[in-house]
């Protein structure tokens, strides 16, 4: 048996090369991502951000779900044309709670890190049912059966927990009441809203699909558009404190 | 062999099959329990799967009385080849499943109506599916194919396990209907190439652990003292793809009941691991694992060895030391730190030399035997994927400038360039080793025909051609106009007349992408009437004589 | 934080340069070493190894 003894140092010799090849792959990461969670500028807090609410979490889960950020960006860059198309550059903090991120890699429709607030409710649900009828050119598929599909509100607080393992500032009074929230947000008349503004202040309570008898998922995307990049006032923000 | 001893059942049979039937059970539970429909279909699914191998093996174990296959026969090894077999004919079937999807999507860019506006339908739930299909379901199957190919036949033994083989070709398959069906039905994690939810990867990382055993498995049994450079981009590819999963797809799920998970990384750091992993999919398993199809087919083939089997040595530590830093140039003037995107694009420059180097290694393998060109169009088929391997690794680091970056970033130049990369490099690649693979599995002496193949190659090189320069023309063009200003400094284009001025090339593009899958059902053809119809080959291989003694 | 980010970069960009420098040096040259030659000759021709 005198191949065995050799077959024991070839054994070892995968090891080996195993080994080599785990130590060179691993360096290179290590060094690009570690820092980031130690580097002021990635890690700083910015004023007005906070999670989202239950409906706008909905809302950003539908559109994963439809698969929007292959089309669209979040990730405004420092440049004069994007700055006046979109409005202020991306800042590292305003995706801070976003599990996952979702700042896209392809423009086939605009940017959408700052749309909230610039199309009104009713625009944003005819466009999304059909989009030519609002934008003649679009290529943009229509999501007609947003309208129908109730929001799912069953565990919508496990959701919240699961967001609090991962670091999202989810107090226990949020998690608590998050299926009321959600009710709450696309409702203006309902007696829960002055409790959802205290946990949620400057969150818009509107019914943002148009109909008041049910929270669909058309009430959570829209809500979850109008509130994109409108949460850090940069009237007031100095990014001269702000390493970039 | 003892008569009591052929009677137990092995450890390997037992333990999978234990294995089975708990998950099986598992998946019946959470199936009962769920109210997520799309968590039903897949936990029904993998319980009808589990269920079905568990029963296969003892079907097995009862028809062989537990009599062990032989390692050897005559003395030479007893190849393992059926899961060979069952990963190229997949291959084939995925590739022309994400060949159609592709071109569906393109049409549906065009003509935004062929989206149907249904939620199945719609491009944002086909787009992965086509990527999935494409990067992991053929290129996967190619790379498992040709892994287990590879390894046996450079490692002269046969693979370890009677169960395991299969284990690790269909476990893998399972995982691909789940994926998919997963994206259909809107279970995604939103991450680009990486959209499988926490239960798929979950599988496929018990998978791609047996994948790993059996690969190591079979070095460890091997005659030949030397282990062949293909094998070392094969183990590059395996360990490092398991550590990219692993890190990029840590998550919480919501509950075991539900499909839907929140990714451990936020914001900047989960922009920053994600393209780390992005990138390096293409680097690991689209370039490492199809070098290594080039270094053993291409000599193969063309019957003399590679070129400097030195070079491939530095090529080899090179391109995984420097590849794994590059994924940081896809964030470019994004929130990610200058100093990180800057370094990814250095190494993304300096990669371009090893990217090279292993280009000139296997063009020049051909070198005494350039005539092979214009005879073999399989041989063609596999040099013009190594020309477009140099082709886009000399666009990709041009892209991963600053300047150029800001360009192309966000438009269809990058679509372009993945392109070229995909079908030319990994598409022609594969469809040279599947051409040579299929007539050896299968013990044919020739493929039906060689005209086929010239049709094959035609089209689809013109297929690719037409898109990649649709994608130069509209990404340049659509980067351009958003920049563009007038006479009185204001923005010269709204959006959506950029979109506009997209639609003769997003059609040339469709017709590009359908020339590629008319090529694609070719190759099927002929593949299938080469199985059926195909000369059998004598049994001329077995004449090279007595197996030389290891050393 | 900020200053152990900046030491370590500059160790990087010194002696991780210098160590990667090495290591492929060495790479290079043992494969560019005259004796082994004959091993890389023979391990190129392990595809041909027909059983």
């Amino acid at each position: 048996m005198s191949a065995w003894n050799k077959h024991e140092v070839f054994e070892k010799n995968s090891m080996i090369l195993l080994v080599g090849i785990l130590v060179m792959v691993a360096i290179g990461g290590l060094v690009e991502i570690v820092p980031l969670f130690y580097l002021k500028s990635t890690i700083e807090k910015v004023t007005g951000m906070r999670p989202y609410t239950p409906l706008e979490l909905a809302g950003r889960n539908i559109y994963i779900r439809e698969g929007c950020y292959l089309c669209h960006s979040q990730m405004i860059r420092p440049m004069r044309d994007e700055l006046e198309r979109y409005g202020h550059y991306s800042l590292a903090a305003e995706s801070m709670y976003d599990h996952p991120f979702q700042w896209g890699s392809k423009r086939t429709g605009p940017d959408l890190a700052r749309v909230g607030g610039k199309y009104s409710d009713e625009w944003h649900r005819d466009h999304l049912v059909d989009p030519r009828a609002v934008v003649p050119e679009s290529i943009m598929p229509g999501y007609p059966f947003l309208l129908e599909a109730k929001v799912e509100t069953r565990g919508i607080a496990d959701h919240l927990k699961a967001n609090v393992i991962v670091g999202v500032p989810y107090t226990d009074a949020m998690v608590e009441n998050a299926a009321a929230d959600m009710a709450a947000q696309a409702n203006p008349d309902s007696d829960g809203v002055d409790a959802f503004l205290e946990r949620y202040p400057n969150a818009l309570v509107r019914d943002f699909d148009g109909n008041p008898k049910a929270v669909t998922e058309m009430d959570a995307l829209v809500a979850y558009l109008q509130m994109l990049g409108t949460l850090v006032d940069f009237s007031i923000y100095d990014n001269k404190a702000d390493l970039r | 062999m003892a008569n009591s001893k052929a009677k137990l059942i092995t450890l390997e049979e037992g333990g999978f099959a234990l294995f089975l039937v708990l998950l099986a059970f598992a998946c019946l539970i959470v199936a009962g329990k769920t109210y997520d429909q799309v968590m039903a279909f897949h936990t029904s699914f993998g319980a009808l799967c589990a269920a079905a191998g568990a029963f296969v093996i003892f079907k097995n174990y009862f028809a062989d009385g537990g009599e062990p296959i032989p390692q050897e026969i005559d003395g030479k090894p007893n190849y393992n080849m059926g899961p060979v077999k069952f990963g190229s004919v997949a291959a084939m079937f995925w590739g022309i499943a994400g060949f159609t999807v592709g071109l569906i999507i393109a049409l549906q860019l065009a003509w935004p109506a062929l989206n149907f506006d249904l939620p199945w339908t719609n491009f944002g739930r086909l787009r992965p599916l086509h990527t999935s299909a494409v990067i992991f379901a053929f290129g996967g199957n190619v790379l498992l194919a040709t892994s287990m190919y590879v390894v046996q036949r450079t490692s002269r033994a046969r693979m370890p396990g009677q169960i395991l083989p299969w284990f690790v070709i269909l476990g893998y398959n399972a995982f691909i209907v789940i994926a998919g069906t997963g994206y259909l039905l809107g279970a995604t994690q939103g991450k680009e190439y990486a959209e499988p939810e926490w239960y798929a990867d979950l599988w496929l990382t018990i998978v791609w652990v047996a994948y790993l055993m059996l690969f190591l498995g079979t070095l460890w049994k091997r005659k030949e003292p030397h282990i062949y450079v293909a094998n070392w981009f094969y183990l590059a590819f395996i360990v490092t793809i398991a550590m990219l999963h692993l890190v990029n797809n840590a998550t919480i799920p919501v509950s075991v009941f539900g499909t839907k998970s929140y990714i451990a990384w936020a914001g900047v750091q989960d922009a920053m691991v994600q393209w780390w992993y992005g990138h390096n999919a293409v680097g690991f398993f689209l370039t490492a694992g199809f070098l290594a199809i080039m270094y053993y087919f291409v000599p193969k083939r063309a019957e003399r060895p590679v070129y400097s089997y030195r070079l491939s040595i530095v090529h080899f530590w090179a391109l995984i030391f420097i590849y794994i830093w590059a994924g940081p140039h896809h964030l470019h003037y994004t929130a990610l730190p200058q100093w990180a995107s800057t370094l990814g694009a250095t190494f993304s420059i300096i990669l371009w030399m090893p990217s090279w180097g292993g280009m000139i290694n296997g063009l020049m393998t051909l070198s005494g035997a350039w005539d092979k060109l214009r005879t073999d169009p399989v041989l063609r088929m596999m040099v013009v994927s190594v020309a477009f391997y140099g082709m886009s690794t000399f666009e990709g680091p041009l892209m991963s400038l600053r300047s150029v970056n800001s360009l192309s970033h966000y438009t269809d130049w990058t679509i372009g360039h993945v392109h070229s990369g995909a079908l030319g490099w990994v598409g022609y690649i594969s469809f040279g080793a599947l051409y040579c693979l299929i007539p050896w599995l299968w013990n044919k002496k020739s493929l039906y025909s060689l005209k086929l193949v010239n049709w094959h190659f035609w089209l689809s090189t013109m297929g690719i051609v037409l898109y990649i320069c649709a994608m130069w023309v509209s990404g340049i063009m659509q980067g351009l106009m958003w920049r563009a200003y007038d006479k009185m400094g204001f923005l010269e284009y709204s959006f959506i007349e950029t979109v506009d001025a997209m639609f003769p090339f997003y059609v040339i593009r469709a017709l590009g992408g359908a020339l590629f899958v008319l090529g694609a059902l070719i190759m099927a053809y002929n593949l299938w009437m080469t199985v059926r119809h195909g000369e059998a080959e004598v049994a001329e291989r077995q004449s090279g004589g007595a197996l030389a003694p290891a050393e | 934080m900020n200053e152990t980010y900046t030491s370590l970069a500059a160790f990087a960009q010194t002696w991780g340069l210098l160590y990667f420098v090495l290591m492929f040096a060495l790479v290079v040259a043992y494969v560019a070493w005259p004796n082994n030659r004959k091993q890389f000759e023979d391990a190129a021709q392990i595809p041909f190894r027909e059983d």
